[in-house]
């Protein structure tokens, strides 16, 4: 106790938050303890690029769900429903324009995903706003009602995909170029994981700078911290919060497009299939934590693969033991957010 | 004598006890009322259907809990017995030893998720206990030599069930006293002792506190009582019962597979009923299983003539399209969520409070 009222005058700047190295160490541990187990470093490399493009995809979807939990409190059990909306609302893009993607050119295969990028994630964004005025705004702070609330959201809305594109599945084809693989030595890492890898990196390191080195972030961050305090200092917190929900709603949508090329084939329960791995994602990483949603989404996607091709048994539960053993370990998953 | 039967928890409404006394007999008499296998087996799945949400009430309603685990109880009852005929043969020791299975399997692994889970807060119990159902399912679909896979299971019940067997010679009211028969009368009295049976339960001081955490757990906590215990409890008793309405389920139809049992549309049935019936009374799963199952297999019917109607214009043809039935039912749980929270019963209730204090 002392030290501290000794301590605070000498220095008037913001203590350093000590940063809990931990949980950053527990990817590339387990990847290294898998290598000797997979035997083979082709087959390890393909693995790992295999669960980490997982893992990034995963993540998109996760991030905005932790968020909104984060700052608002609510946990939206339709937050799947963005991700089926994202997916198909990219086909309105991809099917129309089917010579773009099936031509042979790097420039025009990426320019029409990014169209189908852009129009998923402004379609989900404004859903976002309307699902938050309608369905979420009347019960805020009322925990069972949003559960139920949200849920009835999401079947209204897989409903509504039916309606809107029918009830079959949509085959999804992936551009030309972004198909194939790099073989490197005897490795092969295919494209499409890569680029996933990429735009996941992106995707978390905008975040990251947004919530760290922008004044918005810092209103979002002292929002998950104390959301009075931040109202009582002046800014108007309900603002931010349907800014967090569409942004995590659009980010869900992004997530829901990569997702949907990734599988090829796409049926209204996309969303719902992915919200289980969502929730033990965002379990792991700490409910509300960004950086702890990141590493769960990667832990839980990499045990998945490793599961997979050593013990294809174990591979049906080894999310649920991956949480269970989290949370034997840190009860509050991996980043535990203050205040919960 | 009746109110006893009840527990002292009368409809309290002369529509809601007309309701009741028409879905009783309907069900007591369905096999002599309508004829038909269809007809039969939508009033046995009411049935059980009335258990299950009455189970699953006990939960959301009473205690305040969101479980998303239910159909795994009822699937764990079923696969109990479905799995144990298939292996020992039809025998009467064969459901018994899979109802103590199954019965056995629920209690520990509703435990072991409620002692996990439950001290935190009501949402990470509904995160992990989804999680938990979905991995349960996906293993009952892919452990094939044990469960028979996404096919399922077929078996054989025990004589007395069987269609094949007459009890007597002769028909009854125009009805031959069969295996079917019999095991629609298994399948109704049990349903209706076990319903009894929770509204004892929610009637007797234990139900108070349950309702008492719901209201306000912290000051629950403060009189004295363990939330955590109470909670952890409620949850065991609701699995049980779910187990036992999973058993009879089984029994009724004679297969289990993981589409009928497990799936998540079961769960969200669930949840449609007990919202729309009214949560926290559990006459509301009277009422919300018998219109959803009448619904479920007759609404159609009406969608496929509306939807023939609007043929040529586009999007409204596919909004009335059969399979869409669930889209107006979940907007009318959307509904019903903000503007009748108590569902059908309580509205009924709340009318029949409001005519009768008014001065006459």
């Amino acid at each position: 106790m002392t030290t501290i009222s000794q301590a605070a005058p000498q220095d008037s700047a913001i203590p350093k938050v000590r940063v809990d190295m931990l949980p950053l160490l527990l990817v590339p541990v387990l990847a290294l303890l898998m290598l000797p187990l997979v035997g083979s470093f082709p087959t390890w490399v393909t693995l790992t690029v295999a669960g980490l493009a997982m893992g990034m995809m995963v993540f998109m979807m996760a991030s905005g769900l932790t968020l909104i939990f984060g700052l608002m409190d609510v946990l939206n059990f339709g937050h799947g429903a963005f991700v089926s909306v994202g997916a198909f609302t990219a086909t309105l893009v991809l099917l129309p324009m089917k010579s773009w993607v099936e031509a042979d050119s790097v420039w025009m295969n990426l320019s029409v995903v990014g169209l189908a990028i852009l129009l998923a994630m402004l379609v989900t964004g404004i859903l976002g706003w309307a699902f938050e005025r309608i369905i979420i705004r009347p019960v805020y702070g009322l925990h069972l009602k949003q559960i139920l609330i949200t849920m009835g959201g999401m079947i209204v809305a897989e409903q509504l995909i039916h309606v809107i594109w029918g009830a079959e599945q949509i085959p999804l084809q992936l551009p030309t170029t972004f198909r194939g693989a790099f073989i490197i030595g005897d490795a092969a890492l295919e494209k499409y994981r890569l680029i996933a890898v990429g735009v996941g990196l992106t995707v978390f390191v905008t975040m990251f700078l947004v919530l760290n080195r922008t004044k918005v972030g810092l209103l979002i961050r002292a929002g998950v911290e104390n959301g009075e305090m931040v109202e009582a200092l002046g800014y108007r917190i309900r603002r931010l919060f349907v800014g967090v929900f569409m942004a995590g709603s659009a980010l869900a949508g992004l997530g829901g497009v990569m997702w949907g090329l990734y599988k090829e084939t796409l049926t209204a329960a996309i969303g719902g299939e992915i919200t289980v791995l969502v929730f033990i994602v965002i379990i792991i990483g700490g409910l509300g934590s960004v950086g702890g949603c990141f590493i769960g989404a990667m832990l839980v996607a990499l045990v998945a693969n490793y599961a997979g091709f050593l013990a294809p048994k174990v591979a049906l539960v080894s999310d649920i033991l991956l949480m269970v053993t989290v949370l034997l370990w840190r009860p509050q998953g991996l980043y535990p957010v203050a205040k919960r | 004598m009746i109110k006893t039967l009840l527990s002292g928890d009368l409809p309290r409404s002369r529509l809601l006890s007309a309701l009741l006394l028409v879905v009783l007999c309907g069900l007591a008499l369905a096999p002599f009322l309508f004829h038909g296998a269809r007809s039969l087996n939508v009033a046995a799945t009411i049935c059980v259907f009335v258990v299950l949400v009455a189970s699953y009430d006990l939960l959301l309603g009473y205690t305040g809990i969101v479980s998303f685990a239910h159909t795994m109880f009822y699937g764990i009852g079923a696969y109990g017995v479905g799995l144990a005929l298939h292996g020992m043969g039809p025998s009467w020791s064969a459901v018994l030893v899979g109802t103590a299975g199954a019965l056995a399997v629920s209690l520990v692994l509703a435990l072991v998720i409620g002692l996990f889970s439950l001290r935190v807060r009501a949402i990470f119990y509904a995160m992990i206990t989804l999680a938990v159902a979905a991995a349960f399912a996906v293993l009952a679909s892919q452990l094939s030599d044990l469960t028979g896979g996404e096919d399922g299971r077929t078996f054989k019940v025990p004589e007395l069930l069987q269609p094949g067997f007459h009890l007597i010679d002769g028909e009854i009211l125009g009805r031959a006293i069969d295996g079917k028969l019999i095991t629609y009368y298994l399948v109704f009295f049990s349903a209706l002792a076990l319903f009894l049976f929770m509204l004892r339960i929610v009637n007797s001081p234990f139900g108070r506190v349950l309702q008492a955490i719901r209201e306000n757990d912290f000051r629950a906590e403060a009189l004295g009582y363990r939330t955590v215990v109470y909670r952890t409890l409620a949850n065991c008793l609701g699995a049980l019962i779910a187990t036992l309405a999973g058993v009879l389920m089984a029994l009724w139809l004679r297969y289990v597979g993981p589409k009928t049992m497990l799936s998540f549309e079961v769960m969200t049935d669930i949840l449609l009923i007990v919202v729309i019936g009214g949560m926290g009374t559990v006459y509301g799963a009277v009422i919300g299983s018998a219109l959803f199952i009448l619904m479920q297999n007759y609404l159609q019917v009406l969608m496929k003539e509306a939807s023939a109607a609007l043929a040529g214009v586009p999007l409204l043809a596919n909004l009335f399209h059969p399979d869409r039935w669930l889209l107006w039912l979940g907007v009318l749980f959307v509904l019903s969520v903000y503007f009748f929270p108590a569902g059908i019963v309580g509205k009924l209730r709340a009318g029949a409070k409001a005519k009768s204090d008014r001065p006459a």
